[in-house]
């Protein structure tokens, strides 16, 4: 079972594309994701897909591409990075609230300016308000196992949402590891058909999709919008169900790691989280309880579940690896934090560290040192900084 | 097939009453005239940029279009109709779709020639199977009259006002025909709401019907935006063609033709003189700017017939 | 073209029952809404000089020159013309009155 590989982040990502078999994808190139429309045109080139693939001029046109190819009736993906994000960003939000369940490969990577191409999540973090679905990957196998559930949970009828799928530019899209593949005809089985109720292209049943909705409407249809990414827990976790049934691999919310009587934990997500992994095994060798929770859907945000796997630990680092320049910590840890709040949860000291921005390497050092901070929390129960920064020269 | 009026007149109304366009607006009319070159039994897919078409036609829960239609934002008018248009080939491949259906795409001079020339020139340079029309009715008309790259030069628009140091907008007219005429594409016109719209509706039905690409230019009078009053919209939409200001012309895989020239040119200011926004080139000391406007006119209409084989 | 009739939808209508998206597939119920109120000024059809040339009918912004399966102009629509005056003016018989709105 399972087809055994080794591929890079983009590619596994590409070869999840292609099996998958869209009708449309429309896409314009940005490092670090270009990789993913140049593989892709060359299973179009070559005829192993049925993908008609819009080489766009800009990467506004490659989301409007894909509204207008969604809306009309087809399955439509794209990929970006960064200001290819930001470019389109005025589309998201349009493509999430004409609920077209559209899925985007999004690499991770820094905002500019000053221009970077390298890794930080400040891209998807700036989108985090567009209304799509986004949900993270920390290695080449979630980012293509992700890929594989997003149009399951985007085009769910109890949802309709759009589904990006996130994965860190460079360290996970251009490393090359170990992966296993679905057989193609069990991808297509478990994806199964796009089948809309309403599109464009039903001349039996046309539609005029994306009015002027004023003061009397547009209200309502933002609260049935919100429904519906309040709906998507529940379908992301069927979804993953099923994804367990057929791979074996298990998915939720967010993977515990090691925390089951952790006194302290971070909370990290994608790639970093691998550094982190290393490090608990290292400390645990030594005899510190220490954990890892790695949130994996981000929206929408698991409030309840995460408050609670938080819970019960004595100190809590949330590292974030974009800021939020609200001079009040990153998005994540603002998320966490209110979260714990209205659940009530006043028992871990949490604090917040922004690493890695700009693609500042985070070695296992780094996280040495928030873990040495938490234990040194832990047990004087003092904070001395809330909000901290990790990794740069000061 | 001949033009002709009276059959044209009782084909189905594919853009329908009750719209929230201005009294008299040229959008719509060219709109409807442009819809009617469809056959009946084939189905559109339209899209529309912002503007005073697209927000006026589609207030919801009302839509005043009868067949499937799309509004996704400002500036892309034409890579939303594009993804459509993708969407189709593959998915009438796969045998999930019968008919034919035909993609067009509306935009304003402001969604056209400024904000959407990107996603245009895009689409067209892909060469998608379709249309994409543009109402050129000189300005920003919708967000209330600020200048274009379509504004004729000196016209008074709210962020080119006719004022005491700068009288009007100041630069000449982009020639966005032109510029998709070099586009290379099967099929570009331009053309105008004139007699009995035999220009306009044999235009309409060449750029749906010719395979790939095509582009139409569409002179589109605006009441409020070129102040004159509603009844007259016809007269001025002849006078434009009359003076050379808005040449009828077509450009058939690179051949210029040139569909009607006037047996004599009426002189640039006999159109002019016809709406407020040009009030301000008719006082004393100000005519320097009726001759700078007739020397381009002139120019353009030159340089059209040399294209054309003419001259 | 749909055939079915035309939609409207409650101006009270709830979150839940809303159309999602601001999707309408009620193409072309535009006609449900009046603008013929929008009058000031409107033209009137005299049937008996009128010559039936319909060049009145693709003047109209708002289709509102109504023409039979005859090819015969048959009257205007009143519940949506805003009384441009468009039609009066082209009119080269001068069967069109353009008069004040009462």
């Amino acid at each position: 079972m399972g087809i055994r590989e080794r591929l890079s982040g983009n590619e596994a990502t590409a070869i999840a594309m292609k099996q998958i078999n869209p009708d449309v994808v429309a896409a314009f190139p940005i490092t670090p994701s270009t990789e993913i429309p140049q593989y892709f045109s060359s299973f179009v080139a070559d005829g192993v897909v049925d993908t008609e693939f819009i080489a766009v001029e800009s990467e506004h046109s490659a989301m409007s591409a894909c509204i207008g190819a969604q809306a009309a009736g087809g399955r439509a993906m794209t990929a970006t990075s960064a200001n290819g994000l930001a470019y389109m960003w005025e589309a998201l939000y349009i493509a999430a609230s004409s609920r077209l369940p559209i899925v985007l490969a999004a690499v991770n990577r820094a905002l500019s300016g000053p221009i970077n191409i390298h890794n930080d999540h400040s891209d998807t973090m700036g989108a985090r308000d567009s209304g799509w679905i986004q949900i993270y990957s920390e290695n080449n196998q979630e980012a293509y196992d992700n890929m594989l559930m997003a149009h399951r949970i985007g085009e769910h009828p109890d949802v309709m949402l759009p589904v990006m799928v996130c994965q860190d530019g460079f360290i996970t899209s251009h490393a090359i590891e170990n992966i296993e593949l679905v057989e193609d005809e069990k991808v297509k089985a478990f994806v199964g058909e796009y089948k809309p109720a309403q599109y464009l292209l039903d001349r039996e049943n046309p539609i005029s999709v994306g009015p002027l909705d004023l003061q009397m409407h547009y209200f309502e249809h933002k609260r049935q919008q919100a429904q519906a990414m309040a709906n998507a827990k529940k379908v992301i976790l069927e979804v993953a169900e099923e994804f367990y049934k057929l791979t074996g691999r298990k998915y939720g919310l967010f993977e515990e790691y090691k925390t089951d009587d952790a006194d302290v934990a971070i909370v990290v997500m994608n790639s970093t989280a691998g550094t982190v992994k290393y490090v608990v095994d290292q400390y645990r060798a030594k005899g510190l309880k220490v954990g890892l929770i790695k949130p994996r859907v981000f929206r929408p945000f698991p409030v309840d579940e995460l408050a609670e796997a938080l819970s019960k630990f004595k100190a809590v680092a949330v590292l974030d690896k974009a800021d939020s320049f609200n001079a009040a910590g990153g998005p994540l840890f603002t998320e966490i934090t209110s979260a714990l709040f209205t659940k009530g949860i006043f028992g871990p000291k949490v604090i917040n560290y922004i690493f890695g921005l700009g693609g500042r390497d985070v070695k296992a050092d780094d996280i040495q040192v928030a873990y040495d901070k938490l234990l040194e929390i832990a047990s004087t129960g003092k904070v001395d900084s809330v909000y901290n920064y990790l990794g740069v020269r000061e | 097939m001949a033009y002709n009026l009276k059959e044209v007149a009782k084909k189905p109304e594919r853009l329908t009453g009750g719209h929230r366009m201005c009294a008299g607006c040229g959008a719509p009319i060219v709109v409807r005239q442009i819809l009617k070159a469809l056959k009946p039994e084939d189905h559109a897919v339209i899209s529309s940029a912002t503007g005073c078409l697209e927000v006026s036609t589609f207030i919801y829960p009302y839509t005043a279009w009868k067949d499937s239609f799309i509004h996704s934002a400002f500036e892309n008018t034409g890579a939303t109709i594009s993804g459509a248009e993708a969407a189709y080939n593959v998915l009438k491949k796969k045998g999930k779709i019968q008919g034919e259906t035909k993609f067009i795409a509306f935009g304003g001079d402001g969604g056209t020639y400024d904000i959407g020339f990107q996603a245009l020139s895009g689409a067209m340079e892909r060469g998608h199977d379709m249309v994409y029309v543009c109402y050129d009715n000189g300005a920003y008309m919708n967000t209330g009259i600020q200048r274009s790259s379509a504004t004729p030069k000196y016209a008074d628009t709210t962020t080119s006002p006719a004022g005491k140091k700068i009288p009007g907008k100041m630069q000449p007219r982009k020639d966005l025909t032109e510029i998709m005429s070099n586009h290379h594409i099967p099929y570009v016109a331009q053309t105008a709401p004139i007699g009995n719209m035999k220009d306009l509706y044999e235009k309409a039905e060449k750029a749906i019907y010719t395979p790939g690409p095509a582009f139409l230019n569409v002179l589109a009078p605006c009441p409020r935006g070129w102040r004159y009053n509603t009844p007259d919209l016809m007269e001025l939409s002849k006078m434009a063609v009359e003076t050379c200001f808005w040449p009828l012309y077509e450009v058939i895989d690179g051949k210029y033709i040139i569909n009607y020239k006037p047996k004599e040119k009426v002189p640039v200011k006999e159109f002019l003189k016809l709406q407020g926004r040009f009030k301000h080139l008719f006082k004393a000391g100000n005519e320097y700017m009726l001759e700078e406007i007739q020397k381009e006119v002139d120019s353009r209409w030159e340089r059209l017939l040399q294209l054309a084989g003419e001259a | 073209m749909s055939k079915k009739e035309l939609r409207d939808v409650r101006p009270d209508v709830t979150w839940k029952d809303i159309t999602p998206g601001g999707a309408i597939d009620s193409p072309g119920n535009a006609h449900l809404f009046r603008t013929g109120d929008w009058r000031s000024m409107k033209p009137v059809w005299n049937s008996e000089k009128c010559k039936q040339c319909l060049l009145c009918n693709p003047v109209c912004p708002d289709s509102s020159i109504l023409v039979n399966e005859e090819s015969k102009m048959t009257g205007i629509d009143y519940d949506h013309c805003k009384g441009c005056g468009i039609c009066a003016k082209v009119c080269p018989f001068k069967a069109i009155d353009f008069v004040e709105e009462v």
